[in-house]
């Protein structure tokens, strides 16, 4: 498979997807089948994908063979491929799971297109590297995100979903604001193109202030401190996969935008705009944790912590050191697969007892010691206890903010981590050890019938646990891709030159030397450059 | 809606606005329009015969499910655009022939043409899936 | 002209934030269209305002012979307006849907989801 093929793949498939469950809109069977079927499908293209990264190191496709900067680009660098990657398996997880445990008239509704729309956005947020296409592919993602929140329309739906929509739409208009000031101050969008261009910006005020008009855009959509209250108001409301799905994507393509505009964009001015960003990771931590301790029932505890381990992949960003990022990449590898499975397990908890509130759970390490086993290894990996990939990620990061000597955030990140222990061994004991609460309803308390049922319930779980332990057990090679990710982020120039194979770049800073020695093979996979600049169209009509 | 006006002339409007919907979508070729607006065009000319008779009666007319003008709409524009990969160029790129005609001299249909085509069909779906939920609510 | 549409741009903004912090719903939604709507406003001026030609080259010429308009905000706009008409039709469905559910529009009622 060629590079070009890979690279568009992640996302034409869930839009090829989309467009077979919209014509087999009427039976349900067709609607799970081919669900689940795209999402194997986007699995598999992910891999290639990072296959040919992997192989490649920076793979560029430009849209329509407008050369860049006037056409769109797509770049698939080992951050965009190991994010798609991920993708892909969350969302084949998630769409195994939702078999059973979505009902049928959301079904009937349209849940499984909507789950492709809103892959298909994710892809292209992770794959994009023109800053107003990444605006279209939040929206697309953002659009499918209100419909999957609102489906079905409870109550608690309604309420959370118009916190997490105008809390949205607001950071949707600044992000839209700031690609209007940028275009005036730069004239470009193009990551690449303006990359290049601001970093001989004379104006340092105004560079500032397009960085903090992004940081407010991407993090309220990554949900960092103070600007998470959507996120505990609305992710506990709806279907169990639906959050589990939303809290292993959603707040990460904020992430991903941050990181990519924070390392290739906005790098002039580390002294300020990465001291804030590591006070904010600082307080995302501290606040996210706390609000997950006075919390007591489980989805609600997990939404917390998912605001608390942003701020912990912020903290590599913010620290800006090669062990650092690549903490940060350790860290989303692992939370993406470890918080999705905690809230898939949340799902069957809150199955077997009919309801998630702590206090009315218990006693299902007797009766279902499977899950008890499996929750715990997830708990215990997102507390970060050995050998679990949770440990690998936070050492990393705490080696990485030893070694640039910042030891506020480390001893923040440390205790953070064990008020997470702790929050961990209260729904464990609440809803495992202790015995059931004598008023729990038996029928409640019952397990799937059939064989198929079960595998569909556990099968997924049982997928991420088995990463959980593998990222821990085979922490070398995953430490490998994270550090060579790292590296590619913090190489401008590489990426720059891989986008724009024309440009001269001035004198190279410091850390970006070897660029050139990168770029070498990549020469003949550029489309763009070999034909005419002017116009890609054969001829023209009358 | 019981306007004899509108009645009488919906029969004459329905065809010509149906007409230019069309000529809309393809002067959209080299010029302003294009399939979004040929879509709209088109759903409000049966937007308006739903009006005036009935959703029941426009989704008789139209024949076909308008989610089925959406999938299908979608997957002719993806394919518009994937068909380039066939020939080694890049996504979305416009691939051009040229067919000579008697009677209109030459032509130059292309695969841009199939992708406003499917915006054409899936702007149609959408707005017709708006409308008929609203009427039939 | 810059002037008059910045100050535009400032207004409704203002106007925007201002809606958003009444507590109808209906309100803020009203807020959240103007603040689409001066964003929208802020590309349209940030792109420069001049009086130029349609940015269309004539046939046989290579490139325009007058000064155009850049054409690229204006697809950004007609981008956006797309977008926010859809979020924001969508986002009219939803609180009418509380309204029926919920049996009101008043933000400080809406908390039990919160925590």
């Amino acid at each position: 498979m060629s590079a070009q093929v890979a690279v568009i793949l992640p996302i034409a498939l869930p839009l090829a997807t989309m467009a077979v469950l919209v014509l087999a809109w009427k039976s349900i069977p067709a609607q799970k089948i081919i669900g689940v079927g795209g999402s194997t499908l986007l699995l598999i293209s992910a891999a290639a994908l990072w296959w040919q990264v992997d192989r490649n190191d920076i793979l560029v496709l430009q849209v329509g063979n407008w050369p860049a900067p006037f056409g769109i680009t797509l770049v698939a660098d080992r951050l965009s491929a190991i994010m798609v990657l991920l993708a892909g398996l969350m969302v084949f997880a998630v769409s195994v799971y939702s078999l059973v445990t979505i009902d049928d008239r959301r079904v009937e509704f349209g849940f499984h297109p909507l789950v492709q729309l809103l892959l298909m956005g994710v892809c292209g947020a992770f794959l994009t590297g023109d800053l107003f296409n990444l605006y279209v592919w939040f929206e697309v993602m953002l659009i499918a995100s209100f419909v999957l929140l609102t489906l079905g329309g409870e109550r608690g739906q309604l309420e959370g979903a118009i916190k997490y929509v105008t809390l949205n739409l607001i950071s949707s208009a600044v992000f839209l604001a700031a690609i209007g000031v940028i275009y005036a101050a730069t004239g470009t969008l193009n990551m690449a193109d303006l990359a290049l261009k601001l970093r001989s910006f004379p104006d340092e005020g105004i560079v500032s202030v397009l960085a903090m008009l992004f940081l407010i855009a991407f993090g309220t959509k990554a949900a960092v401190f103070p600007l998470f209250f959507w996120l505990p108001a609305s992710y506990h409301t709806p279907p169990v996969a639906v959050s589990a799905i939303f809290a292993g994507l959603l707040t990460k393509v904020g992430v991903y935008s941050l990181i990519r505009t924070f390392t290739l964009m906005f790098v002039t001015d580390l002294d300020f705009t990465h001291n804030l960003l590591l006070l904010i990771a600082g307080l995302t931590m501290v606040t996210g944790v706390l609000g997950a301790m006075a919390q007591s029932e489980i989805r609600r505890i997990l939404s917390f912590h998912i605001v608390s381990q942003i701020g912990y992949m912020l903290m590599g960003l913010a620290l800006f050191t090669p062990l650092a990022l690549a903490g940060s990449v350790f860290y989303i590898i692992h939370h993406i697969v470890v918080k999705t499975n905690l809230f898939l397990i949340g799902g069957v908890v809150e199955r077997h007892c009919g309801t998630g509130r702590l206090a009315e759970t218990g006693g299902l390490s007797g009766s279902a010691p499977v899950l008890a086993t499996l929750f715990f290894l997830s708990a215990m990996s997102l507390a970060g206890i050995p050998p679990l990939s949770g440990f690998f990620a936070k050492l990393t990061l705490i080696q990485g903010g030893l070694e640039a000597e910042r030891y506020a955030i480390v001893a923040a990140a440390l205790g953070v981590s064990l008020l997470t222990m702790f929050s961990m061994t209260k729904i464990w004991a609440e809803v495992f050890w202790k015995p059931a609460p004598e008023e729990a309803l038996p029928e409640a308390c019952g397990e799937p019938h059939s064989m198929t049922d079960r595998f569909s319930l556990y099968g997924p779980i049982l997928l991420l646990a088995t990463f959980t332990v593998g990222i821990g057990l085979m922490a070398g090679p995953v430490m490998k891709a994270s550090l060579a990710t790292a590296r590619q982020l913090l190489d401008q120039d590489a990426y720059i030159q891989a986008v724009l194979p024309n440009s001269r770049l001035p004198e190279s800073e410091a850390g970006a030397a070897d660029s050139n020695a990168d770029v070498g093979p990549l020469a003949g996979q550029r489309p763009a450059a070999q034909e005419s600049p002017q116009s890609p169209r054969g001829g023209t009509v009358e | 809606m019981d306007s004899v006006i509108l009645k009488t002339a919906i029969r004459f409007l329905l065809p010509l606005l149906l007409l230019a919907s069309v000529f809309l979508f393809l002067r959209g070729h080299n010029e302003p329009g294009g399939g979004f607006v040929g879509g709209l065009v088109a759903s409000g000319a049966i937007a308006l015969y739903a009006m005036t008779c009935s959703a029941a009666a426009a989704r008789q007319m139209v024949r076909v499910s308008p989610r089925v003008l959406i999938g299908s709409g979608l997957l002719l524009a993806l394919g518009s655009g994937l068909a380039p990969l066939f020939f080694g160029r890049p996504f979305l790129t416009g691939l051009w022939t040229t067919v000579t005609t008697a009677s209109l001299g030459e032509l130059h249909p292309g695969t841009p043409l199939l992708f406003d085509l499917g915006v054409y069909c899936v702007v149609t779906g959408v707005t017709l899936v708006f409308i008929f939920s609203l009427l039939e609510e | 002209m810059d002037i008059i549409l910045a100050i535009t741009v400032g207004g409704l903004y203002a106007a925007g934030i201002y809606m958003m912090l009444r507590r109808s719903v209906v309100k803020l939604l009203i807020g959240l269209g103007l603040l689409s709507h001066a964003a929208n406003l802020l590309i349209f001026t940030a792109g420069g305002v001049i009086r130029g030609r349609v940015p269309v080259v004539p046939a046989g010429e290579m490139q325009p012979l007058e000064t155009i308009a850049d054409p690229l905000p204006q697809a950004l706009i007609l981008t956006a307006i797309v977008i926010s008409f859809a979020v924001l039709a969508f986002a009219l469905v939803l609180i009418y849907r509380t309204c029926q559910t919920l049996g009101t529009d008043d933000l400080d009622q809406l908390k039990a989801t919160d925590t």
